[in-house]
């Protein structure tokens, strides 16, 4: 196991991704953030304080639930059962840009499922992916807009995001 | 995505929903837990997700029913399932033999999942032995309703919180209410204390034997209890005279506004429906503050939901095994 990114790098790549989210943001259009669970509700809710705290309004946050939609249901893996848990996203997100929020972008699959997701709650003007950690691997078609560390791992190994609110420490390893 | 750490973690693992009385406390729960991330997908603008997408859904009713089979096509259509309907009316069906034979043609039509109502008990199970499809059972006989007792626990428990320590009263015909039975299970395993009460001429033979107390008085048991389940009193299924008249039943078994008064100010008031009202209940009461009797509609479907996804998960995952060796 080796740590890539300690609790003061984490936060400090939490900093820039705000400030670059808020550069990006025109003139006139909402904006919401809205995490994928389970590590990335946790990122996206941290991102929306910050934002609300750098724009001067409160920034909607949602969670996601992408279970229903993701492309294994049918060609289960063993060990892992996936299990449905609560989308919770307590506004409309028509016509505003959403900050579709995950920890690791890796094959793109969740970000695929998520935006599935989302067009069946409504028709957002756009949506941006936001990560903390993007990794080799893509499967699909799909970059992140805004990736806070660039992680170098291998194919087989695991990069993971921990984060104090769900798992008492804060830190980023691959293993 | 990946979730590490995790000691143990609950698996779902029945392809058949054959009754509740099966079932674990853990199981119950996880049912529960699960459906409570389809409620959202009721609420919004796109009313359908897509887990169940190209997998046939066979509505397979022997029995009359227009709520529970139109509960079960929603919930399968919501989860983007095709359903086709096979009711008693078009098809020249007489039991037994009959069963299997219907069963063995849908085989071959490749379906996914088959929601059986049967008026024989034991149906279901009899089945899910001879196909290979997941069976969810819809009612069969006096034995088993699952997801009206699964619905039923899941508008308390959102209502109340849980159902621990809880007071519950299921009023009526017990003795042909398959209601009743699957409620008694999931209550009972969730912790709830459950009093039949109803005629002596409508209980069950051996109810003793069952995890509940009996009352033969409603009047005696109103002001004790949280939740109040009046069952329907089935016409079609009562033979002999187990009460002298309706009106002398609605006297001492209606849930009326004069008895409503004395019942705690937070009870529910349930009702598996359709209503005979001014029968087992008062038009008030079934439309007043208290009555949870529509939400327990909505919850059908969204409970419905749930147990087909994870049936048809369960059924994914052994496929995956017999694949894999």
């Amino acid at each position: 196991m080796k740590v890539l990114l300690n609790a003061k790098q984490i936060d400090s790549i939490l900093n820039k991704l705000t400030n670059r989210i808020v550069a990006d943001i025109p003139e006139g259009v909402e904006i919401a953030v809205i995490g994928i669970r389970s590590r990335g509700e946790i990122v996206a809710q941290r991102l929306a304080k910050r934002l609300s705290e750098k724009i001067g309004s409160d920034i909607p946050c949602g969670t996601l639930d992408i279970t229903l939609y993701r492309d294994d249901l049918n060609s289960p893996k063993s060990g892992s059962q996936p299990r449905v848990r609560t989308t919770e996203i307590r506004f409309n997100i028509d016509d505003k840009i959403i900050i579709l929020v995950d920890d690791v972008l890796h094959t793109g699959r969740s970000a695929r499922a998520a935006m599935d997701a989302l067009i069946d709650l409504g028709r957002p003007k756009a949506i941006r992916l936001a990560v903390l950690v993007d990794r080799a691997g893509r499967e699909f078609p799909i970059q992140a807009d805004y990736a806070g560390y660039k992680a170098v791992a291998k194919p087989e190994q695991l990069v993971q995001v921990l984060l104090k609110e769900s798992d008492n420490k804060e830190q980023v390893i691959v293993e | 995505m990946a979730e590490k750490g995790k000691t143990k973690e609950f698996k779902w693992q029945r392809k058949h929903l054959l009754g509740l009385r099966e079932l674990t406390a853990e199981e119950i729960t996880y049912i529960l837990d699960t459906a409570q991330g389809f409620e959202e997908i009721s609420a919004r603008a796109v009313k359908k997700a897509p887990p169940l997408r190209g997998k046939l859904v066979v509505n397979l009713f022997f029995e009359d029913s227009t709520r529970t089979r139109n509960s079960f096509a929603l919930a399968a259509n919501r989860l983007s399932a095709d359903v086709v309907e096979f009711t008693k009316k078009d098809s020249s069906v007489s039991k037994g033999e009959t069963l299997l034979d219907t069963a063995r043609n849908l085989e071959a039509m490749g379906i996914d999942i088959v929601v059986i109502r049967h008026n024989a008990g034991g149906a279901p199970t009899l089945l899910s032995k001879y196909i290979n499809a997941c069976v969810v059972n819809a009612g069969d006989g006096y034995c088993e309703h699952p997801t009206q007792g699964l619905l039923d626990v899941f508008t308390i428990r959102k209502r109340k919180g849980s159902l621990k320590g809880l007071k519950i009263a299921i009023v009526g015909d017990i003795s042909h209410s398959r209601v009743a039975r699957s409620d008694m299970w999931a209550m009972t395993k969730l912790g709830a204390e459950v009093t039949f009460v109803g005629p002596p001429t409508l209980m069950p033979p051996k109810v003793e034997q069952l995890p509940v107390k009996i009352s033969y008085s409603l009047d005696d048991v109103i002001e004790k209890v949280d939740v109040i389940n009046m069952l329907r009193i089935q016409f079609e299924r009562l033979g002999g005279n187990p009460f002298p008249s309706v009106r002398e039943y609605s006297h001492y078994f209606g849930l009326t506004v004069e008895r409503m008064k004395r019942a705690k100010p937070d009870i529910l008031v349930m009702h598996p429906g359709p209503i005979n009202r001014g029968l087992e209940i008062e038009s008030e009461v079934a439309d007043g503050k208290n009555s949870v009797i529509l939400q327990q509609v909505t919850n059908g479907v969204t409970v419905r939901m749930a147990v087909l996804f994870l049936v048809n998960q369960a059924a994914a995952e052994k496929q995956a095994e017999a694949q894999n060796g």
